[in-house]
């Protein structure tokens, strides 16, 4: 087993006096998908958030790559090699397609190929079309796709994912299913939030099930999907 | 009036307007990113008059030419930037996350330390700069001479158009300021370091005003009070333009500065209403200007006054209070009497402007208005109607009430920090009538004569009758929070999207809550012109409405009674203070970016979390 990316130790995060998460547990491979999942409201989004900085969280440790996450302000995080792509994408709707792949652009590290616009318009065709078209003229799948593909120009190691699959058209689920699976091949780990159980079954190798904020089932994907009792009474799938 | 009379008037506008829109545009682009209002604009624009009316003279003594000149006004522009970036590192990046209220309050402090900064670095003399060498002489344009200055600043416009144009969306800087004026919290998520990018955009905003402000030397010689004049247009231009649209607001200064222009030739001394006007039509058409577009979620943060249970010494202790102020004539000779009365009319108007603020949520940038419309209606109720003092006030109440209904009606369609600037040029408004229409308000001068009838005429009983009026209305005030209409009004300073969704008509309450406030306002005005005997025009300045404001920083805007305390702690402190230095102003701003900073709960709030957390 290879040395985890990201580490993370008794996550905790309140909103005020209401605690959300309560001691998370978990650690994110090298180039490994794994999936977070849980009802509405279990703290999926909140746990992302917490690793990025964006809401105050306390945990034991967290690091990534080695180094410790714990106050570094977000924009340091991200510069680390850690990717967030938000739910609702979140793209800036005044920039245009081209402009928005800029803001995420960050240099690759030493042996890598960079992600360039060419090979993310190669990775997602659909965006080559729309290059100097603003980000209020797309579709909510086109949407999702620049959003993945602006925070790859930033050549991360791994990448937070938000319900990717929310509001979109399955065949546009299809094609995120397959860029996950290019970031996987490209050797870039992703942690994965998602609703849509059959589309993170689908693609995830290990999974978390998180209830009310607490870690109920860490360990391989397969094991998930076998354990009916427990996905009924978690995720009511 | 024919052709070239007009073409002429034309190009004066055109260039008026360039002028406006360079500094215009810099404040709407640090607006864009920081979403703060900065107010200390106008005193980067007046910094960069004085640099360059100093600075371009000595360098023209070393050689003597076009280039040096511009060269000069450049390094003016780019010392100016570099005081924005000193602003941006001490003070406003640690108030990007505060509430609105305070940004506005904390950098027009910055407004009043530079007005005393700048008289002690550059003198208390204006400065006429020199003239441009190579565009002394004029030409001729249809027959009549037009300065050749003034067609280089009519280029002037459109070139930093150009340039800010380019900046933005072929620079990797631009795209990024563009990407943070949407969403700063993605931009950061995405590895940029925002405070590099906020301190880059103040720099360029400070180079703009600075700009703005050096071009004028060979115009109008630099003077003090020409900070508060460029900001209010400034911020028309941004507000009718659309706050952080860079085109919107060259479109705003181009149609302002003709207005200016010919607006002049219609009703000559009306230029500051019309301006106004057009912000007031402009507003009430497209709540966000031009190409504005609505806050974004959580635009506006409120901070205002909570429920907490009533203490059953409440009752008491405001008896106790009414009825030490009551005594005070026993043992206060007629000066203390004077301070005495006049903190109780500011505690009255701190209070009128606590329902709106606290109570409200509604940041009302322009209350002086309606301070001023009861002392103006109760002045010219005297003047003009030879009405007693009795039958005056409530003249001007009345006035204040009508207007604060009519601006009310306009204002409460909005919301933050549009709704801040709209209140800021209602006053504005009024104050240019009072300002300009010599004939009745009698101008710069104001209307003097204005004195209390025989029987309150001495300062013990007009002290009384002062605290008699005072303690009701603030009393009756009090009673307004507590019942259900004060309920509703803070549910919707709270959440109007969930106090609309239980079937609260917000506008209709916020417009009462408008007008109740601008007659208490009225009231507390039309008191204080019969206890000064005259009314003037600063009465309705913008300073003005910055003490209330500030009445309610110091005693807390979270609490009830802070305004109350709020006056009292100015007034003493201006009364004690301000004889002995003449850097009133120096301080006052630092106490109030020092308060933003440290004290933003004020006294009272500040008491009572100590109180609280003792128990």
């Amino acid at each position: 087993m290879s040395e985890p990316l990201l580490e993370i130790w008794n996550l905790t995060a309140s909103y005020g006096r209401a605690q959300v998460l309560f001691g998370l547990t978990f650690q994110l491979r090298p180039g490994e998908v794994l999936a977070l999942v849980g009802r509405n409201g279990a703290g999926k989004t909140t746990t992302l958030k917490a690793i990025m900085g964006l809401v105050p969280a306390i945990a034991q440790k967290a690091s990534f790559k080695g180094h410790s996450l714990s106050h570094l302000p977000t924009y340091r995080i991200a510069r680390l090699g850690l990717g967030y792509v938000p739910e609702n994408r979140r793209i800036f709707t005044d920039l245009t397609v081209e402009e928005n792949l800029e803001t995420g652009r960050k240099a690759a590290g030493a042996g890598r190929s960079p992600w360039t616009p060419e090979r993310l318009f190669r990775l997602f065709p659909n965006l080559a079309e729309l290059r100097g078209r603003r980000g209020s003229q797309m579709s909510g799948g086109e949407q999702q796709m620049l959003a993945i593909a602006r925070t790859l120009m930033g050549n991360p190691d791994a990448i937070l994912l938000d319900e990717p699959s929310e509001g979109i058209a399955p065949v546009i689920v299809q094609m995120m299913a397959e860029a996950i699976r290019a970031m996987k091949a490209e050797g870039v780990a992703v942690l994965l939030s998602e609703q849509n159980w059959a589309f993170a079954a689908g693609i995830s190798d290990r999974a978390m099930v998180i209830e009310r904020g607490e870690m109920r089932f860490e360990g391989p994907m397969a094991e998930l999907i076998a354990d009916e009792r427990l996905r009924t009474e978690t995720l009511g799938v | 009036m024919d052709l070239s009379f007009l073409a002429i008037q034309a190009l004066n506008g055109l260039s008026s307007a360039s002028s406006l829109f360079i500094t215009a545009c810099g404040l709407t682009l640090v607006f864009g990113v920081t979403r703060i209002v900065n107010f200390a604009h106008g005193s980067l624009y007046m910094i960069g008059a004085y640099t360059a009316a100093t600075l371009v003279p000595r360098l023209l003594e070393f050689s003597f030419g076009p280039v040096t000149f511009w060269a000069g006004i450049l390094a003016s522009a780019i010392v100016v930037g570099l005081i924005g970036v000193l602003i941006e590192v001490l003070l406003l990046r640690r108030i990007y996350g505060a509430p609105e209220l305070f940004q506005l309050l904390a950098t027009f402090g910055v407004v009043l330390v530079v007005q005393d900064v700048t008289i002690l670095i550059f003198g208390p003399e204006d400065i006429l700069g020199p003239r441009a060498p190579g565009l002394r002489a004029p030409v001729e344009i249809l027959g009549r001479r037009f300065p050749s200055y003034e067609l280089v600043l009519i280029a002037a416009g459109p070139v930093v158009l150009g340039l800010v144009w380019l900046l933005l969306r072929r620079t990797r800087f631009g795209v990024l300021v563009r990407a943070a004026t949407q969403d700063r919290e993605m931009i950061a998520a995405l590895g940029v370091n925002q405070a590099l990018l906020f301190t880059g955009t103040l720099f360029l905003g400070a180079f703009l005003a600075g700009l703005g402000g050096a071009l004028q030397i060979p115009r109008v010689s630099a003077h003090a009070g020409m900070d508060l004049s460029i900001i209010a247009e400034a911020f028309v231009v941004t507000v009718v333009g659309g706050m952080g649209s860079v085109p919107g607001a060259f479109l705003a200064a181009i149609l302002i500065g003709q207005l200016q222009a010919f607006g002049i030739l219609i009703f000559p001394k009306s230029t500051l209403v019309v301006v106004f006007l057009l912000m007031a039509v402009v507003l009430a058409v497209r709540p966000y200007g031009f190409f504005g577009r609505p806050e974004a979620i959580g635009g506006t943060h409120a901070v205002g006054v909570a429920s907490r249970e009533r203490s059953p010494f409440a009752t008491l202790a405001a008896l106790a209070v009414i009825g030490v102020l009551a005594a005070l004539p026993l043992i206060g000779d007629a000066y203390v009497l004077k301070v005495a009365t006049e903190i109780l009319i500011f505690a009255l108007f701190a209070f009128s402007l606590q329902l709106l603020i606290g109570v409200g949520g509604l940041v009302s940038f322009g209350h002086a208005a309606f301070f001023g419309l009861g002392a103006y209606g109760s002045a010219l109720a005297v003047k003009w109607l030879a009405l007693p003092m009795e039958t005056a006030i409530p003249a001007g109440l009345l006035l204040a009430a009508l207007g604060a209904a009519l601006i009310g009606a306009f204002v409460v369609r909005l919301s933050g920090i549009y709704l801040a600037m709209m209140t800021l040029a209602a006053a504005q408004i009024v104050f240019a009538v009072a300002f300009q229409w010599v004939d009745v308000t009698g101008g710069d001068n104001g209307i003097v004569g204005v004195w209390p009838s025989a029987w309150a005429s001495g300062p013990i009983t007009y002290y009384l009758f002062t605290l008699a009026i005072t303690a009701a209305v603030i009393l009756l005030l009090m009673r307004v929070i507590d019942a259900p209409f004060g309920y509703a009004l803070r549910a919707a300073r709270d959440s109007t999207a969930r106090a609309e969704a239980i079937g609260l008509h917000i506008r209709r309450h916020r417009w009462l809550a408008f007008t109740i406030s601008g007659a208490a306002a009225g009231l507390a005005g039309g008191i204080y012109a019969f206890s000064r005997g005259s009314v003037d025009p600063t009465l309705l300045g913008i300073p003005t409405s910055v003490d209330a404001l500030t009445m309610l920083l110091i005693g807390g805007i979270q609490t009830v009674t802070g305004p109350l305390v709020g006056a009292g702690v100015l007034h003493v402190l201006r009364d004690q203070i301000m004889p002995l230095t003449s850097l009133w102003r120096l301080v006052l701003g630092l106490s109030i970016i020092a308060i933003v900073l440290v004290f933003p709960r004020g006294i009272v709030g500040t008491l009572r979390a100590w109180r609280e957390e003792r128990a």
